[in-house]
């Protein structure tokens, strides 16, 4: 869970300034990613992880935050 | 055998169905802005219209490398046709990778089959480089949706069964999948475009559509997700179909130019002809090759695709401009006359800098991505 964390933060620091950014702010609320993002977190999930992001994932709460991700990626068993 | 030279092989098929099925009738298709009746049933039979479907609903699950080489080809005979299998794709690769398991069951082999003709409504009046300026509301109603609002220069709009549309609701912007025949939807063709002039386009004009909740694609705030990622499948095709057009323009010019005589010897053979053919030739190859990195990062998943596709996407939609530009004025007046494909492939050329990202929003989105790739590598 934690290397996870580790890993989205990464990602994050790919786009935009990671270093006041706690757990379970969230990201889109607090204007720092657009939807281009969204398309590429995504895509690097899939990815990473080898899972598919299908249309019943398709939920904001599972990837508004790092929290939320993380926990996105365990839950999804990988 | 390597993967290019497996790949490089079907195009021998693609173009020999180019030459006999789809080339012909550019022309006819220009002037009577549509395309001929049996193009939809041919593309079908040969299962072009959506190769990269999987093999569970028909399609072959084609690569995008190949798929890239097909509307190339495709492109290279006629842009209209071409933008047939990039609209028609877009519906069917937006329901293949988001639609639930009913919506793929429904649409997907019918596409497949070209029993049904499928589009992809963003643009409204209002609203095209700036997809913000979207006014299209979806207002709940029992169980699904009121669509209110139009849709404006949607390709195959006159023939399209399904289209794949993006409406305000509450939730935030959200993909649908509508279909035609139902009430609350009037089509308008539009004629008179410049270019890809058979691309049958019109305005869809909803009042009060009912859609029901389970045709939204994705959920419904990820419309926005579901947008980009067809418009990077939608961008790639128009990339090689633009490719097919700098292809079409150097045919004409090799043609031409070695059987017309001016000044004592063939056009090709004065140095200032040469070097348009040279920068031409350039292009080609390298708006090919891009379009080839494209496809295979496509094909990987590899989250670098889009600044790739958007790469791809801009060399060769201005090169085609350039190149066709530069194969009318090889041709002269004859060059201005529809006598000669050229002057239709410069008009085509023109739509291909405005759709799918025009030539100043990709300046922009390219540097962007390129500015956010230096800092990550520079630790900045
Ligand atoms: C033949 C054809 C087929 C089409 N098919 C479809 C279809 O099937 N489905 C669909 O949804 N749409 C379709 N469209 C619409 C197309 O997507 C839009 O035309 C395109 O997005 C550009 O939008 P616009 O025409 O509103 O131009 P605008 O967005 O108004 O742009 C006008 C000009 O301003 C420039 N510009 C805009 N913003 C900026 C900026 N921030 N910085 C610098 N310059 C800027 C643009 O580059 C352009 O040169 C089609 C259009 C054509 C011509």
């Amino acid at each position: 869970m934690q290397q996870n964390k580790e890993l989205v933060r990464a990602f994050f620091g790919r786009f935009f300034e990671t270093g006041n950014l706690t757990d379970d702010l969230d990201i889109f609320k607090a204007g720092f990613v657009n939807s281009l993002f969204a398309m590429q977190l995504i895509g690097w999930i899939e990815k990473n992880f080898s899972t598919t992001v299908s249309d019943e994932d398709l939920n904001l709460a599972n990837f508004n935050s790092v929290n939320a991700i993380a926990n996105f990626i365990e839950r999804k068993g990988v | 055998m390597n993967k290019i030279n497996e790949v490089e092989a079907r195009r021998d098929e693609f173009r020999a169905f180019t030459r006999e099925f789809v080339s012909p009738y550019a022309t006819q298709h220009d002037n009577e802005e549509r395309i001929a009746d049996h193009i939809v049933p041919d593309l079908a039979k040969r299962g072009y219209l959506a190769p990269f479907i999987s093999q569970k609903w028909g399609g072959e699950g084609m690569d995008m490398i190949t798929l890239g080489m097909l509307h190339e080809e495709i492109g290279c005979g006629c842009s209209s046709v071409r933008s047939l299998l990039t609209v028609h794709g877009m519906s069917a690769f937006a329901l293949n990778r988001w639609g639930s398991d009913a919506l793929k069951e429904k649409w997907l082999s019918a596409l497949v089959r070209g029993e049904k003709i499928g589009g992809f409504a963003l643009s409204e009046p209002n609203a095209g480089s700036d997809v913000s300026g979207i006014e299209m509301t979806a207002t709940v109603h029992e169980d699904g949706f009121l669509l209110n609002g139009t849709k404006k220069w949607i390709t195959f709009g006159q023939i399209g069964d399904v289209f794949i549309l993006m409406a305000k609701a509450e939730q935030g912007f959200t993909a649908f999948v509508v279909e035609k025949d139902m009430p609350g939807l009037t089509i308008e063709p539009i004629l008179g475009m410049t270019g890809t002039r058979g691309s049958m386009l019109a305005q869809l004009n909803f009042k009060d559509y009912f859609v029901h909740q389970d045709n939204v694609l994705a959920s419904p705030a990820f419309g926005n997700v579901v947008m980009l990622s067809t418009l990077v499948f939608g961008r790639f095709s128009v990339a090689s179909g633009s490719v097919g057009i700098i292809q079409a323009s150097m045919d004409a010019v090799i043609e031409y130019s070695v059987r017309v005589q001016r000044f004592g010897k063939p056009l090709y053979k004065h140095q200032l002809v040469a070097q348009m053919i040279t920068k031409m030739l350039s292009d080609l190859t390298a708006s090919r090759l891009l379009c080839r990195n494209a496809g295979e990062l496509l094909d990987k998943a590899d989250p670098s695709d889009i600044q790739a596709v958007f790469l791809a996407k801009y060399l060769a939609s201005t090169s085609a401009v350039r190149a066709a530009a530069d194969a009318v004025q090889i041709h002269g007046a004859n060059g201005c006359t529809d006598k000669y494909p050229v002057e239709r492939l410069l008009r085509d050329a023109k739509v291909m800098e405005i759709i799918e990202g025009s030539t100043q929003i990709l300046e922009e989105k390219i540097a962007d991505i390129e500015l956010q790739s230096y800092e990550q590598r520079d630790g900045k």
